[in-house]
């Protein structure tokens, strides 16, 4: 079974997220922010992290930089979640190694769609 | 509810005008259908709407209850292997078979335009198709039209099968929406055709790209329009279905379950 780690401040987008994402198979960990979710990484990669931008103590891009940076951080694909919808910010993030970009509000369509896209069939 | 009287009516003038196959049995699909429309030409239900069309036989009235019938759900890059075979492989072989003459692409249920213009963004970004490919599109309703010409799409519309990559390439936001570039929409020529009239003024092409309307149809209707399509169709042409629309007679499947097949014969095409 394939992993996917939720990273958002807000709980009910982590337990919208869950929900989507257990439908589609994937076994699902949660993180609050950047640092939480930095934590679980090192303990173990998930496949797929899907991530906010703007969270509390370390935001979505500088987790993205730092997972980047760690050894075997470049595995996961990471795809943001996020209600930033300018297209210059969503370039930054790509550019940064983000594999996918989902502007929020989401469905489960939408998730299913990037993430098949990404080659992540659970 | 919509009284069955009227129901009948609109089942056989959907299927008089356009071959779209309506299942009277239905009443709550018409309703849902009808309602926006209903809405938008100033009437108070969906019954109004349909008992007005059938009173006064209203031209205007009656196409625009007709296009109401037409399930318009597309997307970006729907079944994205079909656009891949089509950029990587149908494509570059049939430019070359052309040797010069442009390879010319009809994509003749085009709805808001997804689907051309996914075509278009590969073709705009592979050296070696941008300048030999011309794309037509066309559809039954103006308004589909209109939204397909005017490019922009929604939040929602351009997350469906639309790598975020490509949106960033491709599209500028305009307020709320996205906006297509110039460059890319400049690449398609649009232009309202009903596949029940006949098809032979537009000449002939090599591609053309009918998907997920013939399960719409009624079943003399699905036979007429492939005859059609396959008379536009120049010789060693594709036709592209939907993956689970078959075409039957001389076209033959092309394998891999894409919805592609192939009229046989040598790159010879007549000019509109």
């Amino acid at each position: 079974m394939k992993t996917c780690l939720v990273v958002d401040d807000s709980r009910v987008i982590r337990k919208v997220s869950r929900r989507i994402l257990e439908d589609l198979g994937f076994e699902v960990a949660e993180a609050a922010d950047g640092v939480e979710a930095m934590a679980w990484c090192s303990a173990v990669m998930p496949d797929v992290v899907l991530l906010d931008w703007v969270m509390p103590a370390m935001d979505g891009m500088e987790f993205l930089k730092r997972l980047r940076a760690e050894p075997g951080g470049q595995r996961p694909k990471v795809v943001f979640c996020s209600g930033e919808t300018d297209l210059a910010r969503i370039r930054e993030a790509l550019e940064a190694g983000a594999d996918e970009y989902i502007m929020k509000p989401f469905d489960g369509g939408i998730v299913a769609g990037k993430l098949a896209s990404l080659g992540l069939a659970a | 509810m919509i009284p069955v009287a009227d129901l009948d009516f609109v089942a056989a003038l959907c299927r008089a005008r356009a071959g779209l196959r309506v299942d009277p049995e239905k009443g709550y699909l018409v309703e849902s259908r009808v309602a926006p429309v209903a809405r938008r030409e100033g009437f108070a239900s969906p019954e109004a709407f349909i008992a007005a069309v059938r009173a006064d036989g209203d031209a205007r009235l009656a196409w625009s209850l007709v296009e109401a019938m037409v399930l318009p759900e597309t997307e970006f890059f729907r079944d994205r292997q079909v656009f891949d075979a089509l950029a990587r492989d149908v494509l570059p072989a049939l430019a070359r078979a052309r040797a010069g003459q442009p390879v010319r692409v009809w994509s003749a249920a085009c709805g808001a335009g997804q689907e051309i213009y996914s075509l278009a963004m590969l073709v705009a970004e592979d050296p070696t198709l941008a300048g030999q490919v011309e794309l037509f599109a066309s559809d039954l309703s103006e308004r589909s039209l209109e939204k397909a010409q005017a490019g922009l799409f929604s939040q929602f519309e351009v997350q469906r099968g639309l790598p975020a990559r490509t949106l960033v390439r491709h599209f500028e936001k305009a307020g709320e929406s996205f906006a297509l570039s110039p460059r890319i929409r400049q690449m398609v020529r649009w232009r309202r055709v009903n596949l029940m009239d006949d098809l032979a003024r537009f000449g002939q092409f090599d591609v053309l790209i009918c998907r997920n309307l013939l399960t719409q149809l009624a079943p003399e209707a699905q036979a007429a329009v492939v005859g059609r399509l396959k008379r536009a169709l120049a010789p060693g042409g594709r036709l592209v279905l939907g993956l689970r629309e078959e075409a039957g007679g001389e076209l033959t499947p092309m394998g891999g379950g894409l919805g592609l097949f192939a009229l046989p014969g040598d790159a010879v095409r007549t000019a509109a």
